[in-house]
């Protein structure tokens, strides 16, 4: 092999630098971000692992249902009625964007835009 | 069990018979409702074709309209701009701004004087929704024309067809002109390059409410159903004389004004 001592130095050098986040975290510790479920509140529009995983699809929905289908009132899965709305329903029971949304949001490090327009409901000092 | 060609193919056949079972055993064996979907709020108004007659001699002075246009731009978040920037769902504008083609030389003492509320006019064939490349404003099946602001790019198309300049672009984040502790917490705000205008309150509708500036006009702005014959705003334009905006345009006003 031509200039092998050179081709597999580089090599390790390479894999050494392209792997090295794993290498600063190794022993460090992940702590799921602790968000604030509501208190008024006991069950959401859809099971909470669903909702963890979907409400940006949900949501998505929503928005559809509600602006293009003229549809605003969402039957769960379970039966309940809901009024689809991001604003009036969404945050009734999550009061607090910072406690709640952007818990995950920045840990996750995704910037929805979500509130450009829309309102989240006013921040307790 | 020796296995046959015979054994074999029942086999394949029950099992392909299952599959086209299952599907439908599944969604009949769902939980209480079956699936998750949506549906029209019980209170919601319907019609088939929206539309709106103004009694312009009624509601005929600045002070009058700008009342309206407050509740309007308070209930949906429109900010005010001290600029050729403003925001604007509903303003006014005199006879010869208001009815171009149709204007005299020596016009009557009220046609002079008075002023006209302007808004969109939900057109039935609204040249924004034909022209718009992201189909961010579209029409409903009720003649409302709706805008997606989430899909809106900000191209302008629409300002530019629009023959009644009935649509605002937001050159600024809207909020830096709206006192963010006084606005209505329950409708949104825009954003920044969005286009934005009247939308006949859909959500106003939804709720079982007429649009604000009907309410608020104590009579002078009726609002109905245009397909219905025997509907309020039907009735006014059988027994009064109006007029449309720019009829040559060919859009179909759903605005019409008692002169």
């Amino acid at each position: 092999m031509h200039y092998g001592g050179k081709i597999i130095t580089g090599l390790v050098i390479f894999l050494g630098l392209v792997s090295m986040p794993f290498w600063f975290n190794i022993g460090g510790s992940y702590e799921e971000p602790k968000v604030e479920l509501p208190k008024n509140a006991k069950v959401c529009v859809a099971p909470t692992q669903n909702m963890r995983e979907n409400h940006m699809k949900l949501l998505d929905q929503w928005r559809d249902m509600a602006l293009r289908e003229g549809k605003r009132t969402y039957i769960s899965a379970k039966g309940d009625k809901y009024t689809i709305s991001l604003q009036n329903t969404c945050m009734q029971c999550h009061t607090s964007k910072e406690q709640f949304c952007d818990k995950c949001h920045v840990d996750a490090s995704v910037t929805p835009y979500c509130w450009d327009c829309h309102v989240p409901p006013k921040e307790a000092k | 069990m020796k296995q046959s060609r015979r054994n074999f193919l029942k086999f394949a056949g029950l099992s392909a018979a299952g599959l086209c079972i299952a599907p439908t055993a599944a969604m009949a064996s769902g939980g209480p409702g079956g699936a998750a979907h949506a549906e029209v709020n019980s209170k919601s108004l319907h019609a088939k074709r929206w539309a709106m007659v103004i009694d312009t001699r009624k509601l005929n002075t600045e002070e009058a309209i700008e009342a309206l246009a407050e509740t309007c731009h308070h209930i949906h978040n429109v900010p005010t701009i001290d600029s050729d920037q403003d925001i604007k769902w509903l303003w006014s504008g005199s006879y010869g701004e208001v009815f171009p083609e149709q204007e005299n030389n020596f016009p009557s003492e009220a046609q002079e004087t008075h002023r006209f509320p302007l808004l969109c006019n939900h057109c039935e064939h609204p040249s924004c929704v034909r022209v718009c490349p992201t189909k961010a404003t579209f029409k409903r099946p009720d003649n409302i024309v709706a805008m997606d602001y989430h899909r809106c790019i900000g191209c302008r198309y629409c300002m530019a067809a629009c023959p009644f300049g009935a649509r605002s672009f937001n050159f600024m984040d809207p909020r830096l002109h709206l006192d963010m502790d006084n606005i209505n917490m329950k409708f949104p705000t825009r954003m920044r390059g969005v286009v934005e205008k009247c939308n006949f309150c859909v959500e106003r509708l939804a709720v079982g409410e007429l649009p604000a500036c009907a309410e608020k006009s104590e009579g002078a702005i009726i609002f109905g159903d245009l397909q219905d014959p025997d509907s309020n705003v039907r009735k006014a334009l059988r027994e009064n004389f109006t007029l449309r905006r720019k009829p040559a345009a060919g859009t179909e006003p759903g605005v019409y004004y008692i002169i």
